[in-house]
Parts: structure tokens; C-alpha cells; sequence
């Protein structure tokens, strides 16, 4: 039987459903780093209105406990804007991939699910066996995501508050906890990995005995200094990520 | 830094949008240099470096040993696949043991 349009037009609510449902481990899995980043947010004297503010402005996981660190660091405004940039360009990647496949919808629809690129749900909607990815579900897995990364933020600040002082001062660790978490997994498996966070790391250490390079502009050096150069020394080397 | 956070924030927002949408939006040819692909890519774990170190050992600034430990906590913790949010925990809960010797 051919298609007809009627049932091309029934499809926007399947869609949607379907990337609900794609988008429901994401939210779980983003439930825990987002009670985290609230807690973190407390401990780093952020407001309440910050915090859940953050959460919905930016919808960018990583950048937003950078954020905190410097913060934290008293860096200046120019140099936290500036590292959430360089470490969110990489969403251009996936952005133009996602185009590739996505439905020829208007581009007010495009510039809506846009925001909800995330490293997470890029890789489930990449990962779809739909042929063509429509906007419906990208909505519906994007509105799901970030309604959980919102709410738990939220909630994780809330919580923080309630714990003792003592536990709460053992809580500086949490921020560097999370990043060796992030890095740990990728570098067992990659050589390239651990060779671009062992030559940022040291660059970065290096200039923190430089008063000008102290904090952000330092981070900003040692991560374009080390992913430029990694990049021409150990070209086409490890594809497996 | 309390009085502007928020527009931080907003300006965070803003760059952070910006990437996400130009492609899918704007470009007619999505056709980035693959040498510039691999410097995208390489970012995220060059940043992870440079936010670790030194930045760790200073969570205590009277007692480096204090992040130190905290830091290995995390690491052996990582090393064994466990979650996000298990390492995290095992780090603090490590501190927080440490306070009381």
C-alpha cells in the first residue's frame, strides 16, 4: 500500500512519542550530574535563581561545573564566557551533522531544537534507525532531557543545603571528582586522550605561576595550545571512541 | 561578581547557543576541514586536563595532600568504571573519612 499523506500527517505524534521515550534514560542518566551541579552551585554561593537560571540558559552539563570552578576562582566575565564558548564549539560538529539528517523543517523549528543539542542526545538522535530524523523527535527527546537537567538542578541545591559543614567543606572535591570521571574512562582507551589532557594539564600548571595566566585565561592556553598540537603530531592516530 | 553573575550567565547562554544552531539554521554547506574536526574533538579531554591540574591540589590551600588524596579517590574509583555520581560520592566520603584522622 502506498503512503498516503493523511498517514504522513499521523506521524508527528508518533514521532514525538518516540523521542520522548529516546529521551527518558538520558534524563536519567542526567538526573544525578544535575542534583550534583545544584549541589556544587550551593557550595559555590550561587543563588537559587543562578543556579536554576544557569540550568536553563545554557543546557551544557560540562561548562556548567567549569563555570562553577571559576567562579569559585574569582575569574573575571570575559574569561568565563570565553571557556564556555571554546568548550561548546564543539556542538557546531553535531549541529551540522544533525542537519545532514534532519527533515527540510522551517528554520524557526530548527533554531527551537538547536538548543537541546547536548553530547547525549546528539549521540542517541545520531544514533536512531530512523532514516530521516524529524523535528518532532527531537523535541520530544530534547524537551524531556532538559526538563529532568532543569528540575534536578533545582532540586540538588535545595538538598545541599541540608548537609553538615564538615561534609559540605569535603564537597570541594566533588567538581574535580566529576572531571577525572569524565576523563578516566576515555583516556584507558585512547592514547591521544591522555595525551591531551596530560600536556594541558602540565601547560596549565606551568602558567599558574603566571600571575597574568593565573585561573581561566591559563585553562583557555593550555586547552588550545595542547588540542592544536596533539592534533598535528598525532594526526589519524586512535579512530575508537 | 554576584550583582553581574546573571548576565554571565546569559552571555554563557548566548555562545553557547550560537554553535548549536548556526549549522542547522544558517549553513548551506556543512563542510568543516577535518583538521579543524579533529582540534573540535580534542577539546574536551585537553580542557578536562587543564580543569584537574593544579586546580586540585588547591582545594585546600594549608594541606595540598588534602586534594591529592581526594583526587586519587576519584581516580581509582573512575579506573573501575564506576558512575559519575559514584566516583563523586567516593571522593567526598574518602575527605570526609580523612577529616577525622
Amino acid at each position: 500500500m502506498m503512503p498516503s499523506p493523511a498517514v504522513h500527517r499521523e506521524g508527528t505524534p508518533a514521532y514525538w512519542k518516540k523521542g520522548v521515550q529516546a529521551g527518558l534514560p538520558i534524563a536519567i542518566g542526567y538526573m544525578p550530574v544535575a542534583f550534583t551541579f545544584g549541589l556544587l552551585a550551593k557550595a559555590a554561593e550561587l543563588s537559587l535563581f543562578e543556579t536554576i537560571g544557569m540550568s536553563v540558559i545554557v543546557f551544557a552539563g560540562a561548562s556548567q561545573y567549569i563555570a562553577l570552578s571559576m567562579i569559585v576562582a574569582m575569574s573575571g566575565a570575559a574569561e568565563l564566557i570565553l571557556t564556555t564558548f571554546i568548550m561548546n564549539i564543539r556542538h557546531l560538529l553535531m549541529s551540522a551533522s544533525l542537519k545532514e539528517r534532519a527533515e527540510d523543517d522551517p528554520k524557526w523549528l530548527r533554531a527551537i531544537y538547536a538548543f537541546f543539542i547536548t553530547d547525549e542526545t546528539f549521540s542517541v538522535a545520531a544514533t536512531s534507525p530512523e532514516k530521516k530524523i524529524t523535528g518532532s523527535y527531537l523535541l520530544g527527546l530534547g524537551i524531556v532531557a532538559y526538563s529532568c537537567w532543569v528540575i534536578f538542578s533545582g532540586v540538588g541545591y535545595l538538598m545541599g543545603a541540608g548537609l553538615p559543614q564538615s561534609l559540605q567543606d569535603s564537597m570541594g572535591i566533588a567538581l574535580y571528582a566529576m572531571f577525572i570521571a569524565l576523563l578516566v574512562p576515555a583516556a584507558k582507551k585512547s592514547k591521544k586522550v591522555i595525551a591531551l589532557a596530560a600536556s594541558a594539564a602540565v601547560l596549565n600548571s606551568i602558567f599558574s605561576f603566571v600571575p597574568t595566566l593565573n585561573g581561566g585565561w591559563g585553562i583557555i592556553l593550555s586547552t588550545l595550545i595542547a588540542a592544536v598540537s596533539i592534533e598535528f603530531f598525532m594526526k589519524g592516530d586512535e579512530r575508537d571512541e | 561578581m554576584s550583582e553581574q553573575l546573571i548576565w554571565v550567565i546569559v552571555g554563557m547562554g548566548i555562545v553557547t547557543y550560537i554553535p548549536r544552531m548556526l549549522p542547522l539554521v544558517l549553513f548551506h554547506t556543512n563542510h568543516l576541514h577535518p583538521r579543524i574536526q579533529g582540534i573540535l574533538k580534542n577539546v574536551p579531554f585537553a580542557i578536562l586536563g587543564a580543569l584537574i591540574f593544579p586546580g586540585v591540589f588547591t582545594i585546600n590551600p594549608e594541606n595540598y595532600l588534602y586534594g591529592g588524596i581526594g583526587a586519587a579517590a576519584a581516580f581509582i574509583a573512575a579506573w573501575l568504571n564506576l558512575n559519575v555520581i559514584v566516583v563523586v560520592l567516593s571522593s567526598i566520603f574518602v575527605l570526609y573519612g580523612y577529616t577525622f584522622l
